[in-house]
């Protein structure tokens, strides 16, 4: 089947923190364009934006690559970071290891991979201590 | 009247073909094709932002003439609460709504009543946890179609109830018929306004199926000949007391007032197109918290900010804040009775305008091919197609409805690539 693919640089936190949510934004956009149904853009651009946001402040930068077919939007959002220790504890809402500064801004409230998860259909987490993590999460169309 | 009906209008004869309004269009409604700017019926949302920053004068705003007062028997004037903003040094609002009675105007009524009405009904709904939260205001037309056409998922977190317009409007109409006694058919009514979506919205309008309204005349139309009536040197005590609106009221002018009047603090009020997409966005995305009530208007500073108004808007804003000194709180209350006159007969609907296909296969297949194309373009918006960005520009050669060679710089590289042939001809030739 046709697919269509996208990929998008994530720059670190540190770096730019104002362009942090463009690649969610851009994603929107063009499944709004698409005509994908309301509900599942809104998930997509839920769940991405989180993981957007996580590779931003946590792993210091990295890469999504999306593709869109006319059955599921699939995003994989992969960092070259710490990796994630213990991913049953990050799994746990609540649960954060983000800086007082970004908690400040209103993130790390230890929601993003729980809302991640409700938001997607399949969520599959890669991940090694020191080398980085790689997430592969599905909405359906 | 059709859906996508539009105030917003172009003169041909005035527009250049230059870029200016294709670039400032936040839904990419107009292209400039064969030397013109076309706006899209489908796209245009009225915000006025093209009359705006058309430099030429052409755009404009098709609002009524005051000459269709003579079509009528008895005429009402609803002048908006941005008009009160207009003026220098006023600290009573009867000057202005004696001025306009001397125009013409039979009866005036203030909008900042039915203003006071929404207000208070909002408050109730609040209270009594029958609103989808976030609520979104319905009051600004230009949002209202922004949402139905980008925003499917906040549909049903905009305020159901009609915009004070609507509300003063039947309101007039039903108080003027019984007081003099004459037929409602007989009764025009006319708003005041600030801007051109108001006038697709009584033309058009959203949330029920026809408008009480007869006419729109522009603020800026009627501006000299209002301040030219006004007397502002009579002694107040001789003015006809026709005021019957508050502070409440009045400050929906500007942005951030009707809120003060719904909420205590759990408000947001976003003014200015860019800021309110941005806040939609953020809406739809769940990122914004503790918030129950979202005024967004999509002129910078609120109505006052409407391109048919004369003042600028910020001044207009500090005068309305000085008038509100001399102004009760509320004086127009919610009653069961008004249920019918107030409540939204017609859902929203979402019109998917940005749509590519009706078929998501090939809505994907194009997408594709946009991409692709978008790799070969300059990617520096330069408009010179008559598409507001490259990426515009994609979607439009792909939907078919231009040439890739519209693009001047793939035009550039396909005649360096004549040209390149044509002297490679010319070597073989001389090596002969």
């Amino acid at each position: 089947m046709a697919g269509l693919r996208l990929t998008y640089d994530i720059p670190s936190a540190d770096d730019d923190f104002t362009r942090a949510g463009e690649a969610s934004g851009s994603v929107k956009k063009k499944l709004r364009q698409i005509g994908y149904n309301p509900e599942a853009i809104r998930k997509v651009s839920i769940a991405m934006y989180e993981g957007e946001i996580n590779v931003a402040i946590h792993a210091g930068g990295g890469e999504a690559i999306v593709e869109i077919s006319s059955d599921a939007v699939t995003m994989k959002l992969i960092d070259h970071g710490p990796g994630i220790a213990d991913v049953e504890k990050a799994m746990q809402e609540g649960w954060s290891t983000a800086p007082e500064a970004v908690r400040n801004l209103g993130f790390g409230a230890g929601m993003g991979l729980p809302n991640m998860k409700k938001y997607t259909d399949s969520m599959d987490i890669e991940t090694e201590v020191g080398k980085g993590t790689t997430i592969t999460m599905v909405v359906k169309a | 009247m059709e859906t996508f009906f539009h105030s917003v209008a172009l003169e041909k004869e005035k527009c250049i073909g230059c870029t200016t309004c294709i670039k400032r269009c936040p839904t990419e409604a107009i292209r400039v094709r064969n030397g013109k700017a076309q706006i899209s019926a489908q796209r245009c949302i009225d915000c006025g932002e093209c009359i705006r920053v058309c430099t030429k004068g052409a755009k404009r705003a098709h609002s009524t003439r005051l000459s269709a007062l003579d079509n009528w028997e008895y005429k009402v004037a609803i002048p908006a609460p941005a008009l009160f903003g207009q003026f220098n040094h006023l600290d009573n609002i009867d000057i202005v709504l004696n001025g306009l009675k001397k125009m013409g105007f039979d009866e005036v009524y203030e909008v900042s009543r039915g203003a006071e009405v929404v207000t208070d009904v909002t408050k109730r709904l609040l209270a009594e946890n029958k609103l989808k939260l976030p609520v979104i205001s319905s009051a600004c037309p230009a949002v209202v179609r922004l949402i139905r056409q980008r925003f499917p998922s906040l549909i049903d977190n905009v305020l159901p109830i009609k915009a004070p317009m609507e509300v003063t409007a039947r309101m007039a109409k039903t108080e003027v018929s019984e007081k003099l006694g004459v037929p409602a058919k007989k009764v025009g009514v006319f708003f005041i306004t600030p801007c051109p979506a108001k006038v697709t919205d009584f033309a058009a309008p959203i949330g029920s199926a026809r408008s009480w309204v007869d006419g729109a005349i522009s603020i800026a139309k009627i501006y000299p000949k209002l301040s030219e009536a006004m007397d502002k040197e009579v002694d107040i005590d001789h003015l006809e007391k026709i005021a019957k609106s508050g502070m409440v009221g009045v400050r929906w002018a500007t942005s951030g007032g009707e809120s003060k009047g719904a909420v205590e603090d759990r408000y947001l009020a976003a003014d200015g197109i860019e800021n309110v997409i941005n806040v939609l966005e953020q809406l739809e995305d769940e990122r914004i918290q503790d918030i129950d009530f979202v005024e967004l208007n999509a002129c910078n500073g609120g109505c006052v900010g409407g391109v048919l108004c004369v003042e600028n808007p910020y001044i207009a804003k500090a005068r309305i804040q000085r008038l509100n000194k001399f102004l009760p709180a509320s004086q127009n209350h919610y009653e069961h009775s008004m249920n019918q006159m107030i409540n939204w007969t017609k859902a929203l609907e979402y019109t998917p305008v940005m749509k590519l296909s009706e078929d998501l296969e090939e809505a994907v297949s194009m997408m594709s091919e946009i991409e692709e194309l978008r790799t070969r373009l300059p990617g520096i918006d330069c408009g010179s197609c008559g598409s507001p960005t490259c990426k515009a520009f994609a979607e439009d050669v792909v939907k078919g409805k231009v040439n890739e060679s519209d693009c001047i710089f793939i035009l550039k590289n396909k005649v360096k690539k004549a040209a390149k042939a044509l002297s490679q001809l010319g070597v073989e030739d001389d090596s002969n």
